[in-house]
């Protein structure tokens, strides 16, 4: 075993928090009640991380979740070195590259070739280095035309893009990423998942801040999810972010709030820039009810290859598999199943009633599976209702909006349903077709 | 301190690019561009040669002769001191992204600020040389000028760590110190001779490092004979001093720039 590339142990980081009329002190007051440095210990505190431990081997790539204001942003600071931790120590092996704000350094009155020189300076670079590797950092931004321009001149994206180009030809061997891979188009955007997965496949070893579950889950070896400054959990990123999804959703707390105080699994959730679940236009409230003389124990959502996932591409299978139970041997039964947008718009719904499936007999444990073949849907997220009940509607157990999932693609098309289609054209008509580029394809970890 | 000598070692290549940058910046988009390091100087002689031979004629000695010659003097260097605190006062907040963003070395800031000064200076120092030569008092004393150019060099980096590492917490200083300069302006010998200056004040002054440094210049360039060696040698211990207090307070507070600017 090498040594770990990232070691923490038990590391905490304590900002002070100015009251009002401290910061505004000044120096002459400071001077004259002879508290200069002690003014500046502070008072009044903030724990932004507390106690947290972990260990990043070297290679692998390193998911950090959690809400806003959980720390994370906190925990690269101190990876990278701008901020020192209050207690504990924390060790990062090798040239340290951190993504957190692309361009930082950049001086808006000189040209982009300028910039490029010092801000590799500025990342460790030698001088010869940064001429070696001038070439290729403008190729990726894509800025040939435009690199003897200053950079005041520059869109944000493109100065992004500049900024993300040199930070990433630095060959750092720890990267540190905090969510800047929203920024530029989808174009660039997946130019630098790419150059991550190439980072990823020298062995370099990665750490990511993200709101984007889907990134993790794709990317990461590990996850560390942080609640209020503290390790709520560490391991398999399918098990971490599920637990956070779960924790987010606040789908057992709401519940057990609402006096039902029944099991809710929430497997998904929507990520920060949809809209949230509850409260929506058309009063589309998640919830569960029913007799539960068939209860439905577990409910999972799984792709063509059986496995367990949140985030489908249209045109996957996405299987839903009900795991259901009763205490007593039943004979009218419905399974049924109800697809909503994240607005609580009811897309698709149907049943094993209303597709004529006779019901004969449940007894004990059982399986309900519903496969779509083809999930015909656009890019957003959406909700499901599942339920078993009588054939005269009257509910054993039914969970409304409890599993949600996402669906991620390329194309941007809007609207809830995407049929299937093809564009054709003939006569005096040219266009380039676009170029045959796969799906995000969510599966490549296992190639 | 010794520590930051060696991280400032360490981070030559990258003072060396941003003083450069500071320099290309300055000027980019101005029509004379670099030449204004030539023409700002200018200008402040223009104006105070008006003011000192055609308004308040007589005011100065005929030891000062010629005036204008005299002034520009202590004037070119104290414009490097000056500009350089300024700037540094208010160096880490401007760079704050840098501090907060990126992982950088702060102590960077406030000496490329004075190393980018220092360089308008030399390049204003030709047109002085120029002037010198064409009155005829340019001699082989200009040779010691190296000294008493190293002595301010370590002052103006002691005071713009303090500084700089001060204003992060004290927005107040940027303020006061538009004032303080004005006046250390007036007690330092740019515009008067430090031998002429009454008894009681002149002990005031000669606990100013810079009326050494000052006088330092006005010797070697204007006088062309330098005898005032042993005062440039206590005030480069004080710049000494001033370095160490700097680099103390800057080292204290390094930890609390990124959350503070």
């Amino acid at each position: 075993m090498t040594a770990p590339a990232v070691l923490a142990r038990d590391v905490s980081k304590v900002y002070r928090r100015f009251v009002h009329q401290k910061q505004f002190r000044t120096l002459k007051s400071a001077l004259l009640t002879g508290s200069l440095l002690s003014d500046l210990r502070p008072e009044e505190t903030f724990t932004a991380l507390d106690g947290v431990s972990f260990a990043v081997p070297q290679g692998a790539t390193f998911g950090v979740i959690g809400e806003n204001g959980s720390g994370k942003s906190t925990l690269l600071k101190l990876m990278a070195g701008i901020t020192r931790p209050t207690r504990g120590t924390l060790s990062v092996e090798g040239r340290v590259s951190a993504l957190i704000e692309l361009g930082a350094g950049f001086h808006p009155e000189i040209s982009g070739r300028e910039n490029v020189a010092i801000n590799g300076i500025m990342l460790g670079l030698t001088r010869k280095q940064v001429e070696e590797r001038f070439d290729d950092i403008v190729d990726f931004a894509e800025l040939r035309e435009f690199i003897d321009a200053p950079v005041k001149t520059y869109s944000s994206g493109m100065y992004a893009r500049l900024g993300f180009a040199v930070a990433i030809h630095v060959e750092p061997d720890v990267l540190l990423i905090d969510e800047v891979l929203a920024v530029g188009d989808e174009a660039f955007t997946r130019k630098c998942l790419d150059k991550i997965a190439e980072f990823r496949r020298r062995g370099k070893t990665i750490l990511i801040v993200t709101h984007s579950l889907g990134l993790v889950e794709k990317m990461c070896d590990d996850v560390l999810w942080l609640r209020h400054g503290r390790v709520a959990d560490h391991g398999d990123p399918k098990r971490v972010v599920d637990a956070y999804l779960t924790y987010v959703a606040g789908g057992e707390e709401r519940l057990m709030a609402a006096g039902q105080g029944q099991q809710g699994a929430v497997a998904d959730a929507p990520p920060a820039d949809t809209a949230p679940v509850e409260g929506s236009v058309h009063g589309y409230r998640p919830g569960r009810w029913g007799s539960r003389e068939v209860e439905i124990t577990r409910v999972r959502l799984v792709d063509s290859r059986g496995r367990e996932r949140h985030v489908f591409v249209p045109g996957e299978s996405l299987t839903l598999a009900l795991s259901v139970r009763t205490s007593a041997p039943v004979e009218d039964f419905v399974f049924g199943l109800g697809l909503f947008g994240s607005d609580g718009v009811s897309i698709y719904g149907t049943n094993t009633d209303l597709e004529d499936w006779k019901p004969r007999r449940l007894e004990g444990e059982a399986e309900v599976s519903l496969v779509l073949e083809d999930l015909r849907l656009v890019e957003g997220t959406y909700l499901l209702d599942v339920a078993a009940h009588r054939k005269d509607g009257t509910p054993y157990d039914y969970h409304r909006g409890l599993y949600s999932f996402r669906v991620k693609s390329r194309i941007k098309d809007v609207g809830l349903y995407r049929p299937a289609h093809r564009w054709a054209f003939s006569g005096g008509i040219e266009l380039l077709a676009p170029a045959p580029r796969p799906e995000l394809d969510l599966q490549e970890d296992d190639a | 301190m010794l520590g930051q000598v060696r991280s400032l070692l360490r981070y030559r290549l990258l003072i060396q690019s941003l003083v450069s940058r500071e320099l290309k910046a300055r000027y980019r988009g101005s029509v004379l561009g670099f030449f204004w390091s030539f023409v700002n100087p200018l200008l402040l002689l223009v104006t105070y040669t008006i003011v000192f031979t055609r308004i308040m004629p007589g005011v100065h000695s005929p030891k000062m002769e010629p005036y204008y010659l005299f002034f520009f003097c202590g004037i070119l260097p104290w414009t490097w001191f000056s500009s350089s605190l300024v700037e540094s006062a208010n160096g880490l907040i401007a760079g704050g992204n840098l501090i907060k963003k990126v992982l950088f070395p702060a102590e960077v800031l406030p000496v490329v600020t004075v190393l980018a000064n220092l360089v308008h200076f030399l390049l204003g120092l030709p047109i002085l040389l120029l002037f010198l030569a064409w009155e005829g008092r340019l001699g082989p004393a200009a040779l010691l000028l190296p000294l008493p150019i190293a002595v301010q060099l370590l002052f103006s980096l002691g005071l713009a760590l303090g500084l700089s590492a001060l204003t992060v917490h004290f927005r107040d200083l940027q303020n006061i110190l538009g004032h303080v300069l004005h006046l250390w302006f007036f007690t330092s010998p740019i515009l008067y001779l430090y031998g002429e200056v009454p008894g009681t004040f002149r002990s005031l002054l000669r606990l100013n490092p810079m009326s050494h440094i000052l006088v330092s210049y006005q010797q070697i360039l204007f006088d062309g004979s330098f005898s005032h060696g042993p005062q440039l040698a206590l005030a480069g211990l004080a710049a000494l001093l001033a370095l160490a207090v700097g680099a103390f307070f800057f080292d204290r507070l390094r930890d609390t720039f990124a959350e503070g600017v």
